[in-house]
């Protein structure tokens, strides 16, 4: 946690006569900490809880917004949503789309960080592939998913670089062909989500203390296995934490594959988040897409829980 | 280890150079057919064999750009809506920030544990009641409405930034403003801002792509071109003009362009910040 409690008395307030004159120095002590979350405090409460509160209230009535006076139908919408095919669907596509890129992430993540890391490479080229590694981090989704319509495109560069080395015989739609939009969009965010592990773990590598690698020398580890025993175990909570992390925040993947493939073909690539959408702003069902939205939120709260329960463990 | 010039070419440093370049033509290779094709005429962008240098270097798709206002207003959209909440997320989040290193209070603990989780919340669930509020307070396609709710959004990450920043800051510092007479409020603006500038720098600088970068809101709550940012202006010219790739290319680059030049300039700042911050929570 980087929230320290300080225990150090300190007088607080803004510097306001009026204020100063009303209220006793005690109670401006301890009113302080409070005047200054008020901001954050309202926002948080007006635009974050309050509306949680809506969109679980929502997803109790029958079709609210639509129908001007909607009944109140207790989990009828839920059932209706795990009922559906479409919605069992994209759970296995985004929980497939979330695995793998997780898994990529840290993969990718590690072992560039590893390489911007290592000494056999001169610090001037290191500074310089770390800077171009994280250049795919820096793009909206709309900008990565235009891009890669471009790179991907059935008489695109991929394809023609593919047929050109032979590992392809015809140009391949990856996009629009239901055996390969899944694969491709999953790839795509690999190359988009990687930096983020990459950064952390490029952090993390800065905290081993290198005579350990010494010592392990000495005792004639090879590079394996000071990997595997000293490197590793110290990246753990690091890898833990943004494997939580990034785990959430894939899962909740919308524009990327709205602006790709929309959730097609038919609903090969459909995800949580494209099935939401779609039930509220293109079939107007707000109470299904409200009980689909809760949904989402349960699982990004269940996994705000362990992240949250990792951390302290770790403090 | 070797160290200074001492380096030797053998077989593991050969493999480390080898991944190395193998994984830059991953990252990069997109990022340069990007520009590549942002200065091709739209005729040669799939000629075969693919051409990593234009046959007729034009900047006629930066040229329709520019003297199109509609598109011109996409930028000036995003650059006012970025900018606003940057500034105001900032202040927000540079007063909150300093209330959680320096202060302690009842709540605290909750609180910022609410903050934490707070980022993990999908926009997805927020987008629905937000549409109502939105057109219930009469905020419906205005700067208002994306402004309000990007810093739902930006405001935990930047809370936590700055809380990680301020608490590297030695306590000594607003003890000594304390002991000559000044409040704490006066020790935040006068001795722990000034000297937070890179702090403050990495933070507005992350608030300022994820509000530049932002699509689904920007999406759902405007409607007329008058008020559509950047992503949604790249969206709307795949949709209108499918086959102008080097303008939508040219649209992407000049898109990423302020966060690229952003990011550059504080690189060094932006990742101890990151790491001190947001990411250990």
């Amino acid at each position: 946690m980087s929230v320290v409690p300080t225990d150090q008395p300190e007088f607080v307030a803004p510097d306001t006569g009026m204020l100063e004159r009303m209220i006793s120095y005690r109670t401006r002590r301890s009113m302080a900490p409070y005047l200054y979350l008020m901001p954050t405090l309202l926002l948080l409460l007006l635009l974050m809880l309050f509306p949680m509160g809506v969109v679980l209230h929502y997803a109790t009535l029958d079709n609210v917004i639509m129908n001007r006076n909607p009944t109140f139908v207790g989990l009828d919408n839920f059932w209706t949503i795990l009922r559906d095919e479409t919605f069992r669907i994209s759970i296995v596509n985004t929980l497939y789309f979330t695995v793998m890129s997780v898994v990529f992430h840290l993969g990718l993540g590690l072992g560039f960080a590893l390489m911007l890391n290592s000494e056999r490479i001169h610090p001037a080229v290191r500074a310089m592939f770390r800077v171009l590694y994280i250049l795919p981090w820096l793009f909206t989704a709309v900008i990565i998913a235009i891009v890669w319509r471009l790179l991907l495109d059935p008489s695109g560069v991929v394809n023609a670089v593919l047929t050109g080395i032979g590992i392809i015989e015809r140009n391949v739609e990856w996009f629009s062909s239901s055996d390969t939009a899944i694969h491709a969009l999953t790839f795509v965010n690999i190359w988009a989500g990687y930096p983020l592990f990459m950064v952390s773990l490029l952090a993390g590598l800065q905290g081993v203390p290198g005579s350990l690698y010494e010592a392990a020398s000495i005792d004639g580890a090879n590079e394996f296995q000071k990997l595997r025993y000293i490197t590793v175990p110290h990246l753990m909570p690091v890898i833990v934490s943004i494997a939580l992390l990034d785990f959430i925040w894939t899962m909740q993947v919308f524009p990327l594959v709205w602006l790709t493939t929309g959730g097609g073909p038919i609903h090969a690539t459909e995800m949580i988040g494209t099935y939401t959408y779609k039930l509220a702003f293109t079939r107007y069902e707000f109470s299904l897409a409200s009980a689909s939205a809760v949904v989402m939120l349960m699982i990004s709260l269940v996994g705000a829980f362990f992240y949250l329960r990792y951390q302290k463990v770790r403090d | 280890m070797a160290s200074g010039g001492r380096r030797r070419w053998d077989v593991p440093t050969l493999l480390t150079y080898t991944g190395l370049l193998l994984g830059a033509v991953f990252a990069g290779f997109p990022v340069l057919w990007m520009l590549v094709s942002s200065v091709k005429s739209n005729a040669e962008i799939f000629a075969l064999p693919p051409r990593l240098l234009p046959e007729a270097f034009t900047f006629q798709a930066y040229r329709n750009i520019f003297s199109d206002p509609e598109k011109v207003r996409f930028f000036v959209n995003s650059y006012l809506v970025a900018g606003t909440v940057t500034l105001l997320t900032l202040l927000v989040a540079i007063l909150a920030g300093y209330t959680f290193s320096r202060h302690a209070f009842r709540f605290k603990k909750p609180l910022s544990l609410f903050i934490i989780s707070t980022q993990t919340v999908p926009p997805i669930t927020l987008l629905i009641p937000y549409f109502g509020i939105v057109v219930a307070f009469g905020l419906y396609d205005t700067y208002l409405a994306l402004i309000l709710t990007y810093m739902v959004f930006t405001l935990p990450y930047a809370i936590l930034m700055m809380t990680g920043y301020f608490n590297t800051l030695p306590k000594e510092l607003d003890e000594a403003v304390q002991m000559d007479g000044g409040s704490s409020f006066t020790a935040l603006w006068r001795v722990i801002v000034p000297v937070s500038v890179p702090g403050i720098v990495a933070t507005g600088v992350y608030t300022f792509l994820l509000a530049w970068n932002e699509f689904l809101f920007a999406l759902t709550l405007t409607k007329s071109m008058d008020m559509r940012t950047v992503p949604i202006g790249i969206q709307l010219l795949m949709g209108q003009h499918a086959y102008e790739w080097n303008e939508m290319m040219a649209m992407s680059v000049l898109g990423s362009l302020p966060i690229l030049v952003l990011y550059l300039c504080v690189q060094r700042y932006f990742l101890t910040g990151m790491t001190a911050g947001s990411l250990k929570g």
